[in-house]
């Protein structure tokens, strides 16, 4: 006999907790299905957490979830091969009661974040993957097919968690297939050394954390960026570009992340680290352009399935769980309201996240990830000619400023001529509105 | 309940020594994170059981001693298709060695027969922690059941006559065995395949109420035969094993085909170790 429950979700990411949460709170039964070992086996993030999405679904996630640290500095390089300029931010302010935002890692966030939808009352089964959706005549979906026998299960509706690969709303032909420039591959390392060595390499106390965001010559000519971030006693350090990038390019993940790790300055931050994991993940940053229908009868979308990543603020999680909360919150109100799950019911969710931070910063930046894919000199020819002029500036030789000012201004010329400079400051400052 | 057998299987929940790693900090091992598995023995034991009662019904009861987080064992045990499982969890059971393991396990699997009659206790050969095969057999002799150890297959089980016929694995070869039930079988690795469990499976093993025994609740009659004080095996010292300092060395042959560098090679060995000559001398001579 074929079981039945209000909602299935299908994956146990953040997309799939925070709405598998959210209902079962409600009193709904929810069935919820991972295809991984247990949550968070398959996940992969650099990992920095926004307090403030959690919140909205555990208001006291500080009491039990394993952080890392709470981030008081960040970092933005630009990098040439031998250099970096760019901005540092710290304040003490950061040190507050509630900090916004914690280095994580994955793996155990996951597990702890499911354990709450458990204690919430949902129905969590792990090593199972779901192959297929089932529908009625009309092409409503009803359930779900999974990889064991007997393997069919329904419910009123399903909630489409299941990551960036979404392999089940592809197959069911509720998502286009990706597009090679509009998903990134993420390599990452996680290198451990003692707590007191990344205080004194850092200059931190306590729990406090730094974050560097990199860009430039390290991606070697393509689209993409660089990370190092701080754990407890371990560093995460890794390196993404778009998969379009790296098929022209036939440069190997793993040898773009090992050449990031041997830049002066980076070396010298991890030396004498032990690297002890290795993880590859993809990122949809094809961003708002990329978003799919994310509702239809039965069914909502929500998280990486759905595209939802701002790569420009390398937020991911934050936009994940808050699209699995609007998606539950929907889903919720229309069980309330006795109203059948249906496309029209269900279009309340698309209209929750275009009022969101989720769909607004996606349309903000828009037109980024088309600027970023085809205009691959943001990442070689700038960082190269701004390294040079502070260079240039600060050496000290008898060459008098004024000369200095000019030789910089000539470089910018002839590497990218007035024109291009004119067009490239009109293109980004397109693309941040 | 139907008239197959009623079988318990008991299990153990064990560190997955794959991914056991040394904190390179501390240099102490990494248990906490370290995922636990159901021991890869007792799988064979488990699905053995499962087998014969999708031939013959029956019920098939797994049970384990262990601490409150063991119910993740019992739990993946009922998703392969077990009736029902049962938590041994008691802080008197707590630094039992074989000995100990096999009394208190040895009382609740009493309790269940009080119950209902128990034909057959399966174990797995041994467990990948311990290594040391005796917790079947000490349930064996504690119960005064017939032991088959290392059995790689149950070709037949007559529960009329009460008559039970394996295959166990002997030094060069394999005997075939009959004994009467009840008996305790502990099953050979790679004996059988665990099966996938089905969805209705893992939904209830999900949702099952896993039954917990204390020591009282499991009929111990003696809290002295449990746990540390129960346990008369002592571990003087536990060391890591030094790495041995040997080192790889090239060897080079003049035109490098396979002939002269296994030459090469032999001849190295020979000059580096003069023992070997001795030992191989004789062997030549009376081949
Ligand atoms: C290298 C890297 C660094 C990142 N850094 C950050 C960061 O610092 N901050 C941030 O906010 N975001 C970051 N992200 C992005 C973030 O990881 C994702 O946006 C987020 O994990 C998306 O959550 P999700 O729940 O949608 O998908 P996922 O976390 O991918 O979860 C999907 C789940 O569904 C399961 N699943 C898939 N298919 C099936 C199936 N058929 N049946 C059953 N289960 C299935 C998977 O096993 C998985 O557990 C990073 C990503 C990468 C790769």
């Amino acid at each position: 006999m074929t079981e039945h429950f209000d909602a299935i979700v299908v994956g146990a990411g953040p997309a799939g907790n925070s709405a598998a949460l959210v209902m079962a709170r409600a009193g709904l039964s929810v069935l919820q299905i991972e295809r991984g070992e247990y949550p968070g086996a398959k996940n992969v993030q650099g990992a920095i957490l926004y307090a403030d999405a959690v919140e909205r679904v555990i208001p006291d996630f500080r009491d039990s979830a394993p952080l890392e640290r709470h981030i008081i500095e960040q970092r933005m390089w630009m990098l040439d091969d031998h250099a970096y300029v760019g901005s540092h931010f710290r304040s003490d302010q950061f040190n507050e009661e509630r900090p916004n935002r914690y280095t994580i890692i994955r793996a155990q966030f996951d597990k702890w974040f499911s354990s709450k939808v458990k204690e919430a009352g949902a129905l969590i089964i792990c090593e199972t993957t779901v192959t297929d959706l089932l529908r009625d005549t009309s092409g409503k979906v009803i359930g779900v097919k999974v990889d064991r026998d007997d393997g069919e299960v329904t419910a009123d509706v399903v909630v489409l968690a299941d990551g960036v690969n979404a392999l089940v709303s592809s197959r069911a032909g509720l998502r286009p297939e990706l597009k090679p420039q509009e998903v990134a591959l993420g390599v990452k390392e996680t290198i451990f050394m003692p707590r007191e060595t990344i205080d004194a390499r850092f200059n931190l106390k306590g729990n406090e954390g730094v974050v560097i965001e990199a860009a430039g010559t390290i991606t070697a000519g393509m689209t993409g960026t660089g990370f190092l971030y701080t754990n407890g006693d371990s560093l995460s350090v890794g390196i993404g570009c778009l998969i379009s990038d790296f098929a022209k390019s036939q440069v190997r993940p793993y040898f773009l992340l090992e050449r990031f790790k041997q830049h002066p300055a980076i070396a010298p931050l991890i030396a004498g680290g032990e690297s002890k994991e290795y993880a590859a993940h993809m990122l949809p940053e094809g961003g708002y352009h990329a978003v799919p229908q994310v509702h239809g009868d039965g069914w909502v979308m929500a998280g990486d399935a759905a595209q939802f990543l701002n790569a420009m603020h390398r937020e991911g999680s934050n936009l994940a769980m808050t699209s699995g909360r609007l998606a539950a919150e929907t889903i919720i109100a229309a069980k309330k309201a006795g109203k059948p799950m249906t496309a029209a019911t269900l279009k309340a969710y698309r209209k929750a996240l275009e009022d969101s931070f989720v769909l607004r910063d996606l349309k903000k930046y828009r037109r980024l990830p088309q600027i970023l894919e085809t205009n691959k000199h943001f990442f070689t020819d700038y960082p190269r000619l701004i390294t040079h002029a502070a260079e240039t500036m600060l050496r000290v030789d008898g060459v008098p400023k004024l000369d200095k000012e000019r030789a910089v201004m000539a470089s910018f010329r002839s590497t990218r001529k007035l024109r291009g400079l004119v067009v490239d400051l009109v293109k980004l400052g397109r693309a941040w509105r | 309940m139907s008239q197959g057998p009623n079988m318990v299987v008991c299990i153990k929940q064990v560190p997955d020594s794959a991914q056991i790693s040394v904190h390179p900090v501390t240099n102490t091992i990494m248990r906490q994170g370290v995922p636990t598995i159901i021991n890869p023995y007792d799988l064979f034991a488990l699905e053995a059981a499962l087998r014969l009662r999708d031939q013959l019904g029956g019920k098939v009861t797994v049970l384990t001693m262990g601490p409150p987080m063991a119910v993740s064992a019992l739990r993946k045990a009922l998703g392969h298709g077990a009736d029902e499982a049962i938590l041994l969890s008691d802080r008197f059971f707590a630094g039992a060695d074989t000995l100990a393991t096999s009394y208190a396990l040895t009382s609740a699997i009493q309790k269940l027969d009080s119950q209902h009659p128990v034909d057959l206790v399966f174990t797995g050969k041994q467990t990948i922690d311990g290594d040391t095969a005796q917790v079947g057999p000490g349930i064996a002799r504690r119960m005064g059941l017939n032991q088959l150890t290392y059995v790689s297959a149950i070709p037949s089980i007559d529960l009329e006559a009460r008559e039970i016929c394996v295959h166990r694995r002997a030094e060069g070869g394999v005997q075939v065995l009959k004994t009467k039930l009840p008996c305790l079988i502990t099953m050979l690795e790679a004996s059988n395949e665990m099966r996938r469990g089905s969805l209705p499976d893992v939904l209830r093993s999900e949702r099952a109420e896993i039954i917990t025994w204390n020591a009282e609740a499991a009929g111990v009659e003696d809290l002295g035969k449990c746990g540390m004080k129960g346990s008369p095996t002592k571990v003087s010292k536990v060391f890591a094993p030094q790495p041995r300092a040997e080192k790889a060395k090239m060897i080079k042959a003049d035109d490098g085909s396979p002939a002269s560098l296994a030459t090469a090679a032999i001849e190295t060995m020979l000059a580096e170790d003069a023992g070997l000559l001795k030992v191989m001398a004789p062997q030549s001579t009376s081949a």
